[in-house]
């Protein structure tokens, strides 16, 4: 039996659920991971992917020295190279200096505009600070945003909006102490696994009761009280419906309304039209289920919404979220524990990159960078002349993109740990983006799709191969530990853009301007911490036995469980009236299905990790899942190939025909690059947040032969749902 | 105000509040009652009796994990009786079962002199190491049916109903729905069961393919389909030209 | 296997749906009767259709010995092979059969096999064929000649009033029984407030007849006191102990009796429903009771409103399928919700957390049989029969080497002598006695020296000899005790629930060693092992199979050291 050398605790490197992980180690190999059953955040219990999906780490495909494309890539004519075949390996000094070379070139030329970062919600808080600080004090330029635009945008925004800030209210294990909890847009058995667990016990063991409202029978229909399955895009109408029916039978809360609310007059009378039967007619639930649905939320003691992609994906993503926030102004059910609004982040990282500042419209701490007194506070810390930060706002993800070749738009982009190839919608569109660039560096640990259009290739180390924190979606900033060397030549991705940012510095002629010279990433939160209050008092001494959820204003404070006991941040909590509108892209004869998207458990996005680890055994191939009602109708049978194709791309994959997929509605990963779901998805953005609506365009379903699969010999039986 | 109770274990007064275990209780006086099916995870069922005590007034020995101190008990944590029940628990666990990969009962054994040789010709439960799928494999030779995997698979955590019995007596087993393979069952992989394993008899595939001698770097690219496509190549290679 | 028609099933199964995991044995037990067996495909269906998870249904096939995966022959004929079977030579029986019938009983295919206690002890060898007792005489031709009926019951004793309807080789229906004063107990019950009847009963002394001897007043007036909307009440008709038969009697030749006990109980402790849970070996027991339900329906004494008294009270049956250790009554509850038969942690108790958790009295079928007699007579009537602290009439079953095995009902009180010698005629053949079994497998051996006993509790207890439900198993002085013991062992071992770990591995540690005992090969240190496995499983086991399953070789190992002695 191995006797392990050391046992290393951590954060887990997947999800926003951010559990604890020990992994035990021999010989710089990580043969095992548990996790101690004291873990506040998730009493020892793990999913396939923190429990045995960390061996991408050790894939023969991992890049570990610094590439440079053999042919140079010229704008419009990039191509993809997967091959190291067609790569150079170079040292260190060689690919910096010809980044900075490349980098500072464009600026010089171009100006800010012309530059562009994506960030990484994967990568640490102290890795995001570092990106965004280079770019904003270098390079000028507010284009520096991260997937959280492809994600929860919309959330933050109509959260910003309606409170002034934008984070689960609430901690995720309080659902033990609602009475009743709404779930939407969120299979949260598949993606949240942790949260899920506690969902159910709360259901099974207090006495919970669930209302899920959600286009597909997800697991959890099956511990729910009510199921509302809704059309894809018809959320505004069904929670205003339910709004509708709270205010019509007087069961909101007039004193919460009258002390902690405003503009509740406009919302009221927006909710007219919202009557349960327009709600049924557009979204297809039966408006008994809404009503009751509604009264139970309103005459709960503690009731707290959860919800996921399923909300903001959409092209009125901001007025879904807003939806939900007025239920929860209405009844009150906020600022206690067991209640709130509690939007789940994907990402391990996401809440950190965005409180990191990897956002086009604010700096760290959510300060916005069109106001004087966050630009002036940030000149300070970074040493940059009064002034000299961009006071405009920036660019988000697919704006970056779709403004590639215009002009004025971004020529150079710089790649940390996204994967905008497999991620972005449309995606037939975004290759022609990528292809019109003029330069692109890529911080990663594989050769992704996006990697692969690349002029310079860095290897970075794993979450497993360094220091940092994360902070997990109930705002808990945890420790990531330096388990195991980088391999090769892999470098830690703070310390890669430390050393390129002095090369970029001195080229710019203001060499040592800001500081780049950290021995530890302690003290990248440390300079964070001192400029956002949020975070003042997060040091890493303090987090050795546990996390700290933000806000921690000093050193001694010790987190906060839960928000807004007293009082928003803006003051008071804003209702928004809100009209109806439906997905953007409508289903007619010829794309009679509405295509939904999403994740399956054992993937996570884009693929690049996991389909680099065993995880990829268990489930190896695209799968489009359809109603059997559905497939009977079009001669469909499980495990057959079918072609799916929406106005923009086509795509042949297997079938998957059960009654998790509600009829007229078809669902698909997007993990797959050989059966890539977002060739199909359409680019229609939320025009406040400038998110996609993954979660609904029409497309059409059709027999397809075995042969045409990309992937014939993948097939493998699986028994759960 | 939680009620108190007054109760003497192995003649010493302790004070807990109502609701104590015997377990508990001993362990505000640093008396270490030895467990095996116990665990702070999962629901206790008092089924290995490693930890029963003798209660003045019982007929039998109490199990301290469930059994709650009372006003006025007079406990024994290590009488005659007790002593021989858990030697002679540990000896026919030992005749039973591949224990060399739980320190912690090999420890308990030790302790209490048990010998694993007490039962010649006994009929041991032997059984093929099940590997069905890449994330972990289940040598049930070293299944001492503590229910911890079948429980955490249930109500205790998952709700996911992967595992169950089958047969009963000494001949109960776990296993899947109708034996299938992992992967064909309910199950997520999410590995709770390993976690909770006290033998081994679940383990991580990694960690077991690197004890059988595999390199670090062959097991990371080793899946399960990919070895036997290897294996079986190699084997047709060893074959003979006209077997490939 | 070729596809099968799950139709049938499914019309079961959309009846039983709406009461949940409950019906699972009685769906199990529908679809081994459909198919032979439980397939996959049902076992699927099943667990759609109850809501419980696919793995437990198999987990529950699995644990009883009358559900399988793979088809037996359509004909399963079982023998037992527990000591008085085999002292009346249902090994060899069991081996002609076998040679015999494997190709086919009247061309179908046929299974024979060996069974624990089946019940019919006072007809051995016990022979069951298709829910049927059969003699075995029958079997012994070429064709497929099944008896014709039910052999008759053999009852015997000094007093017949639990009796009174036993023995006569028919049923005692509704009519014959109200003739002889039938369900006067009930009236006079209902006639009182809930708690007079509690008291009467308390006041009669009468403690429970299965084996554990509680006081049964006290047990429903634990019960009464728990506060819940929802009780329970239960009747134990799994009598599966060696040796034991008195419940079948009863249940064959006096159904009324114990379920008029029944409903007496559940007004006592305020309970509208009801369970009788029937061994599944007991099959035409079972369908004589549903009759005498279906008539006690129909006459008022069960439904709502019994004789106008406001009470409601109905009753569900149950059948068990293959388990001894259901005849414990946590896990006799587990199996009425449709779970492997697992007992539980006591505390709590059934009075308080018993059947789906609520407040449950469960009683012996006997113990019941005597409630409508304490209520017709009243409890110091009742008090004049047995001893002071034993009160009561007992049954008792003789079996083994005894000239006139059966049931004997008598006083409390009489000797051993008395019963052996005067009532069952002694000795088979003349011959003297070696050993007496008492209480069955979970029990110990009597001699001669122990004839002058009185039987009460009090005496028994004293002269460390259980009483258990009243089985006494007679050896002469040809029997092997080894023999006996041997196949008490693999009682255990075959019994075992296999949850705790001193009976699971105890049994079959203890069975190992008596094997080299039985075979004259014991090892060194052998007797040892067996006291220490023993006392272990008597001191640490979960429950009461556990804490009896190595009485009997203990109480071997004192009274004959040189059986154990290693060569």
């Amino acid at each position: 039996m191995i006797k392990s050398h050391s046992i290393v605790r951590t954060t887990c490197p997947y999800c926003g659920v951010g559990c604890t992980l020990d992994l035990h180690i021999q010989d710089q190999v990580i043969y095992r991971v548990t996790s101690p059953f004291d873990s506040v955040v998730n009493r020892g219990n793990l999913c396939v992917k923190g429990r045995f999906g960390y061996d991408f780490i050790y894939s023969k495909k991992r890049v570990t020295v610094p590439l440079i494309r053999k042919t140079p890539q010229k704008p419009g004519e990039r191509k993809q190279a997967f091959d190291l075949s067609e790569w150079d390996k170079v040292s260190w000094d060689e690919a910096l200096d010809y980044v900075a070379d490349r980098l500072v070139d464009i600026y010089q030329k171009h100006g800010p505009n012309a530059m562009a970062t994506y960030c990484c919600a994967k990568a640490t808080n102290e890795d995001n600070y570092l990106l965004q600080k280079l770019f904003r004090s270098q390079f000028r330029t507010n284009n520096v945003d991260h997937c959280t635009r492809l994600c929860h945008a919309a959330s933050v925004v109509a959260l910003q909006m309606a409170i002034g800030s934008a984070a689960m209210s609430n901690t995720a294990a309080e659902v033990a102490d609602s009475d009743v909890f709404i779930v939407t847009g969120s299979n949260t058995t598949e993606n949240h696994p942790i949260v899920a667990l506690q969902m159910k016990a709360a259901v099974r063991k207090r006495g919970a009761k669930m209302i899920v409202v959600d286009p597909r029978r997800i697991e959890l229909v099956d511990f729910a009280e009510l199921w509302l399955p809704e059309k894809p895009g018809t959320d505004v109408a069904v929670f205003s419906a339910m709004a509708h029916v709270i205010l019509k039978e007087k069961l909101y809360n007039q004193a919460f309304i009258d002390e902690r609310t405003e503009n509740f007059e406009a919302f009221a009378a927006s909710m007219e039209k919202f009557t349960p039967e327009f709600a049924e007619a557009v979204s297809g639930v039966d408006r008994e289920l809404i009503i009751k649905a509604a009264r139970l939320y309103a005459t709960a003691r503690n009731a707290a919404i959860f919800w996921a992609l399923g909300i903001p994906e959409s092209s009125h993503g901001t007025d879904n979220a807003l939806s939900l926030i007025n239920l929860a102004l209405l009844t009150g059910h906020i600022g206690r524990r067991g209640t709130g609004l509690n939007p789940l982040r994907g990402q391990n990282n996401v809440q950190g990159a965005s409180d990191s500042g990897a956002m086009p419209w604010h700096y760290p701490g959510y300060q916005r960078v069109d106001q004087e007194e966050s630009a002036r506070r940030w000149e300070q810390a970074w040493n940059i002349e009064p002034g000299g930060l961009n006071r405009s706002l920036g660019l988000t993800t697919t704006e970056i993109l779709s403004s590639v070749g215009s002009p004025g738009g971004v020529r150079a982009l710089y790649i940390m740990g996204e994967n905008p190839m497999m991620s972005e919608p449309n995606l037939n569109l975004t290759r022609k983006h990528m292809e019109g660039l003029e330069f692109l560096a890529a911080q990663d640990l594989f050769i992704t799709e996006s990697a692969a259009y690349a002029d310079v290739f860095l290897p970075a180390a794993s979450w497993a191969e360094k220091d940092g924190t994360f902070t997990n979606t109930d705002r808990r900033v945890q420790l990531v530990r330096k388990a195991i060397s980088p391999p090769g030549k892999a470098r830690a991705d703070w310390e890669i853009i430390c050393d390129l940012a002095k090369r970029i510095e001195s080229r710019l002629g203001r060499p040592g301007t800001s500081f780049w010279d950290y021995t530890h990433p302690s003290e990248i939160m440390a300079e964070m911490g001192s400029v956002v209050p949020e975070y003042r008092g997060v040091k890493y001494e303090r987090l050795e036995k546990a996390g700290l959820q933000t806000p921690v204003p000093d050193d001694q404070h010790p987190g906060t469980p839960f928000l807004y006991s007293d009082s928003f941040p803006r003051g008071r909590g804003k209702f928004h009236p809100l009209d109806y509108h439906p997905a953007a892209e409508s289903t007619d004869e010829e794309y009679p299905f509405i295509l939904t998207t999403g994740r399956v458990l054992e993937h996570w996005h884009g693929g690049s990790l996991t389909r680099n680890a065993s995880l990829n055994e268990i489930f190896p191939e695209a799968l489009v899942e359809i109603n059997p009602a559905d497939a009977a109708r079009l001669g469909i049978e499980d495990g057959s190939a079918v072609r799916v194709t929406s106005r923009r791309g086509s795509i042949v994959l297997r079938a998957r025909v059960t009654i998790k997929a509600n009829p007229g509605v078809v669902f698909i990963p997007f993990h797959f690059a050989e059966a890539a779901a977002n060739l199909l998805t359409i680019d229609v953005l939320d025009p406040l947040a400038k998110i996609p609506e993954y979660k609904a365009c029409a497309v059409r379903v059709v027999k397809a032969r075995e042969d045409e699969l990309p992937l014939p010999d993948a097939r493998l039986i699986r028994g759960r749902y | 105000m939680p009620e108190l109770v007054n109760l003497s274990i192995d003649g010493q007064p302790v004070c807990v509040p109502a609701g104590t275990t015997l377990l508990e209780a001993a362990q505000t006086i640093g008396i270490d009652i030895p467990t095996i099916c116990y665990h702070e995870a999962t629901t206790s069922n008092a089924l290995c009796r490693i930890c029963v005590v003798e209660v003045e007034g019982s007929r039998t020995l109490v199990p301290a994990c469930v059994a709650q101190a009372g006003e006025g008990m007079r406990v024994q944590t290590a009488s005659q009786r007790v002593v021989r029940a858990r030697r002679t628990i540990l000896e026919m666990l030992a005749a039973s079962v591949d224990l060399s990969e739980a320190p912690d009962i090999q420890q308990m054994m030790a302790e209490y002199q048990a010998d694993p040789q007490r039962f010649p010709e006994a009929e041991r439960r032997e059984l093929p190491v099940i590997d069905d799928n890449p994330m972990y494999i289940r040598d049930y030779s070293k299944c001492i049916l503590c229910w911890r995997c079948v429980q955490v698979c249930a109500e205790d955590v998952q709700y996911t109903y992967a595992l169950n019995f089958k047969n009963r007596g000494y001949e109960t087993q776990i296993s899947t729905f109708f034996d299938k393979p992992l992967p064909e069952t309910t199950c997520v992989f999410c590995g709770q069961c390993v976690g909770v394993c006290p033998t081994n008899a679940l383990k991580p595939k990694r960690q077991w393919l690197l004890e059988h001698g595999h390199r670090p770097d062959e097991v990371m690219e080793m899946t399960r389909t990919q070895r036997r496509r290897r294996d079986r190549s190699q084997a047709a290679l060893a074959a003979g030209p006209s077997n490939a | 296997m070729e596809e099968i028609n799950l139709a049938p099933l499914k019309t079961l199964l959309e009846e039983m749906a709406p009461k949940g995991r409950t019906m699972l044995l009685p769906a199990l037990h529908a679809a081994q009767k459909l198919y032979g067996c439980v397939p996959e495909e049902a076992a699927v269906e099943i667990g759609r259709a109850l809501g419980v998870p696919p793995v437990e249904v198999d987990g529950v096939i699995g644990f009883y010995s009358h559900f399988s995966k793979e088809p037996a022959g359509a004909a399963v004929i079982h023998v037992c092979s527990d000591p008085a079977c085999a002292m009346a030579g249902a090994d060899s029986f069991l081996k002609m059969l076998t040679r015999q019938h494997g190709s086919g009983l009247g061309g179908e295919q046929v299974t024979v096999e060996h069974a624990p206690c089946l019940g019919l002890c006072e007809h051995a060898p016990a022979v069951i064929m298709k829910g049927r007792a059969v003699q075995a005489e029958a079997l012994t031709g070429e064709t497929a000649a099944q008896s014709g009926s039910h052999p008759r019951s053999k009852v015997y004793g000094e007093i017949r009033i639990l009796t009174a309807n036993c023995g006569q080789g028919k049923t005692t229906w509704l009519e014959a029984y109200e003739a002889g004063g039938g369900y006067a107990g009930l009236r006079r019950a209902l006639s009182l407030p809930p708690a007079e009847v509690i008291e009467t009963v308390k006041a009669s002394g009468l403690v429970g007849r299965g084996g554990a001897a509680f006081p049964t007043g006290l047990k429903w007036e634990n019960a009464a006191r728990a506060e819940s909307n929802v009780k329970y009440v239960v009747c134990n008709a799994d009598e599966a102990e060696p040796g034991t038969f008195k419940d079948r009697v009863m249940l064959e030749d006096d159904p009324h009796r114990p379920l008029e006990g029944l409903i007496i109980s559940a007004y006592a402790i305020g309970a509208s429903r009801g369970y009788i849970y029937i061994r599944g070996e007991y099959q035409f027991q079972y369908e004589i009771m549903q009759q005498a339900v279906e008539e006690a329906r129909r006459a008022g004494y069960l439904g709502a409103n019994i004789l106008g008294s406001g009470f409601d009270f109905d009753v569900e049956l149950r059948q068990g399928a293959g388990a001894y250790i259901c005849g414990e009554e946590t896990a006799l509850f587990e199996s009425i919700e449709g779970k492997r038969g697992f007992p539980r942690i006591k505390p709590p108790f059934p009075t308080t957390h018993g059947l789906f958790g609520k407040p449950t009295v469960i009683n012996n079928v006997e113990t019941l049989a005597n409630i409508p007699y304490i209520l017709q007579v009243g409890a110091q009537a009742y008090r004049q029969i047995g001893t002071e602290r034993s009160p009561g009439p007992k049954l008792f079953c003789l079996s083994g080497d005894v000239a006139r095995p059966g049931l004997y009902e008598v006083p409390f009180g009489i000797t051993f002598r008395r019963l052996l010698e005067d009532l069952a005629g002694g000795i088979r053949g003349r011959r003297r006695l070696k050993a007496a079994l008492f209480g069955g497998a979970a029990g110990a051996f009597a001699t001669e020296k122990d004839l002058d006993l009185r039987l009460t509790f009090e005496d028994l207890r004293a002269a460390g000899l259980p009483l258990g439900s009243g089985v006494i198993t007679v050896f002469d002085e040809t029997r092997d005790l080894r023999d006996v013991l041997l196949r008490l062992g693999r009682f255990f071992a075959e019994e075992s629930c296999g949850k705790c770990y001193p009976c699971q591995i105890g049994t079959q540690r203890q069975y190992e060693i008596l094997q080299r005992a039985a075979a004259g090969c014991l090892l060194a240190g052998d007797r040892e092992r067996l006291e220490d496995v023993g006392w272990t499983m008597t001191d640490s086991s979960l429950c009461g199979l556990g804490q009896t399953a190595a009485s009997a070789v203990l109480s071997a190992i004192r009274l004959w050291p040189e059986l154990f002695a290693s060569h």
